[in-house]
């Protein structure tokens, strides 16, 4: 018995490695092709600017949607029913922020980074400094989540529990992410994160006709059959089951909840997006279309994960991982035939290749973004105070996505024995903590200076990592980094709840602490500019 | 002494150093103060404020909801279909029309008068 199963095992795994193939060489040629189309800054940093409300709208879905939307929110339904998506909501609604506050007037005012928005009407140095330090901390915590979870992930698809395949794909992906940006910039980037959009979207559609199908389109039975196989009854179609076991855990998820939904807009590499597109119109019409296919995704995530808790329940996937991430791949193996026919061998491949590929065009976001701030707000703006042209600007922007990788690579191999999927939770609170304070007192308040940036910022994200620090994520809790010591005063592993007011409040003493005025003029510019597009890039 | 050595003069009653007036300094608050941008201002913050801080409320009262009363959501409806599914789907659902509707806002009230004062603003720098 032990011989076909094992051929047909290592045939999947061929299979999904022949495939990861293809993606690397599309994604390559892709990269090799936008290399030959960028000479310029704004080629590198703004993909040219040329590109169509749809073809952003798609790369900003793209960039969003990452495996842990992928696999994480349906593998959170699979295990807890409701409780997930309740979770994955907060990822949808954030986009009205974005969409009415910040993606038109960001496209206007700005030109390469967010910094270049938060220091648009103040003095420039100390601004910079903190917009560019806090765009790079939160890309790269968001990098190392996805780093370390491709690494599992790969791991887990591949069958080898031994970790070097771990440490191979964090190095690979590593790799990969610091080529595609060097050489393919914004258009090489933009393109990748279509045709990941593209391949998630028809992965996603694919297996809820399929799931949709076993249940005859009858979503009644399929949530019947999912409360039952899940083995929690009703409950697991009403709240509670993950986050309502107390009233610490019922806080925590409320102030996950507002940092997802406040720090979206916050996010630097979402907001760079908004420069590749012409105009402030094109810049609406791309969330729009970010929003109708996020939302799309979100519903589809659904059936999914209500289908793998039907399908599979939650014992067997649970036995593969116990976060819930091998749902989905586990619903594609099983609603192509079972584990060892020909039509699971496949659609496991391919839903495995679809998490790749989601993981490559995620990390070139990340990548790019932090490295065009470090070249633009950190080394030409603040280290040689403009007096740079160019192309030496260019030549710092691809030598620090080197040095960004390198030290991503790094931190993610250290850290891969380490549950950190937390980071990406920290991401988003610090850009909804230090980020989108600042964002929205520079657009909206005329009097914020610039002592108030510079406490916004360090208020928001100081606050943010000193509380992560001291809660028990770090020490005390049930998977803490540090094991042998407990050190949490803090008792949410969520700083947001907290963190975010720090931001706002820290803005706002700060701006009354200083005797500076706010530059009348650059305000109105500023207003004008980010209504009209007057005078915009 | 060569021409490109020359350096003039500072003229008497006027400070060394002291900045030109900024021309275009000059036109932004002008434009600015001007009706057609606060009647564009206008236009975008009233909708853009109420609405901001109507869909935040209306996810925290789900988010509070779904913690604090779920009594309330687990309240069934029609055959395994409850008021904690159905809230979720309203969310959806309030996100994609408050999308349609500041686009249709945007359009209506505000664009081509933006597009107008874009090209009068940028004339003005010529």
């Amino acid at each position: 018995m032990t011989g076909p199963h094992l051929a047909v095992a290592a045939g999947h795994r061929g299979l999904t490695g022949l495939l990861f193939v293809v993606l690397v060489l599309i994604t390559l040629g892709i990269t090799v092709w936008a290399s030959r189309n960028s000479r310029t800054a704004n080629d590198f940093y703004a993909g040219g600017r040329e590109f169509s409300a749809a073809q952003n709208g798609l790369a900003i879905a793209g960039d969003y949607m990452s495996a842990a939307s992928f696999l994480g929110i349906a593998g959170l339904i699979a295990l807890f029913g409701y409780d997930g998506f309740l979770y994955s909501i907060g990822f949808l609604v954030a986009w009205l922020v974005v969409l009415m506050l910040v993606a038109e007037l960001v496209r206007n005012c700005g030109r390469f980074t967010m910094a270049d928005v938060v220091a648009f009407r103040m003095s420039r140095k100390p601004v910079r400094t903190a917009a560019g330090a806090a765009t790079i901390v939160v890309s790269i915590f968001y990098l190392i989540a996805q780093m370390v979870g491709a690494g599992t992930l790969v791991a887990l698809l591949l069958g080898d529990t031994g970790g070097s395949a771990q440490t191979w794909t964090i190095v690979g992906v590593g790799a990969l992410m610091v080529v595609y940006v060097t050489f393919g910039g914004m258009k090489g980037t933009t393109w990748i994160q279509i045709v990941k959009a593209v391949l998630l979207l028809g992965g996603a559609i694919l297996m809820t006709l399929l799931v949709l199908w076993r249940f005859h389109f009858d979503l009644d039975e399929l949530l019947h059959t999912a409360a039952h196989t899940s083995g929690h009854g009703q409950q697991f179609l009403e709240p509670g089951l993950k986050y309502g076991k107390n009233l610490t855990s019922r806080l925590d998820f409320i102030s996950l909840a507002i940092a997802l939904v406040l720090g979206t807009a916050g996010l630097p590499h979402i907001l760079v997006r908004f420069y590749t597109v012409p105009t402030a119109r094109a810049a609406r019409h791309s969330v729009m279309w970010a929003i109708g296919l996020i939302g799309t995704f979100y519903l589809l995530t659904i059936v999914l994960g209500f289908g793998a808790a039907a399908v599979l329940g939650s014992d067997r996937i649970r036995k593969s991982n116990a976060a819930g991430n091998t749902a989905l791949p586990l619903l594609a193996e099983e609603l192509g035939g079972g584990p060892d026919t020909f039509g699971g061998v496949v659609l496991l491949a391919v839903i495995a290749a679809v998490a790749f590929a989601t993981i490559l065009a995620v990390v070139a976001g990340l990548t790019l973004a932090s490295s065009a701030s470090f070249a633009h707000d950190l080394y030409t703006n603040v280290i040689r105070k403009e007096a740079t042209d160019e192309k030496s600007e260019l030549r710092a922007a691809r030598l620090s996505a080197i040095v960004i990788g390198g030290i991503a690579i790094g931190l993610s191999l250290s850290a891969q024995k380490l549950n950190v999927a937390f980071l990406v939770a920290l991401a988003f609170a610090v850009a909804a903590s230090a980020n989108l304070p600042t964002l929205l007192y520079t657009l909206f308040w005329r009097r914020f200076n610039t002592n108030g940036t510079v406490w916004a910022i360090y208020g928001g994200l100081g606050s943010a990592l000193v509380l992560v620090l001291f809660s028990p994520v770090v020490s005390g809790g049930t998977t803490p980094l540090v094991t042998g010591v407990d050190f949490h005063w803090f008792p949410l592993e969520n700083p947001g709840i907290v963190s975010i007011p720090i931001g706002f409040l820290c803005g706002w003493i700060g701006t009354l602490r200083s005797d500076e005025e706010a530059d009348a003029a650059k305000y109105a510019e500023m207003e004008v500019r980010s209504l009209t597009g007057a005078g915009a890039y | 002494m060569t021409t490109s050595s020359y350096r003039p003069t500072p003229t008497l009653g006027v400070p060394f150093g002291d900045p030109e007036p900024d021309p275009r300094a000059e036109i932004y608050l002008r434009v600015q103060a001007s009706p057609e941008f606060q009647e564009i201002r206008r236009r975008y913050r009233d909708f853009v404020f109420p609405m901001s801080l109507a869909f935040l409320a209306w996810y925290l009262l789900y988010v509070f909801a779904s913690t604090f009363a779920r009594h309330f959501m687990a309240h069934r409806i029609l055959g395994a279909f409850n008021v904690a599914l159905a809230f979720g789907l309203l969310q959806f659902a309030s996100t994609f029309l408050i999308t349609w509707a500041y686009a249709r806002n945007a359009r209506a009230k505000r664009d081509r008068a933006a597009l107008n004062l874009r090209w009068e603003t940028q004339e003005m720098f010529r």
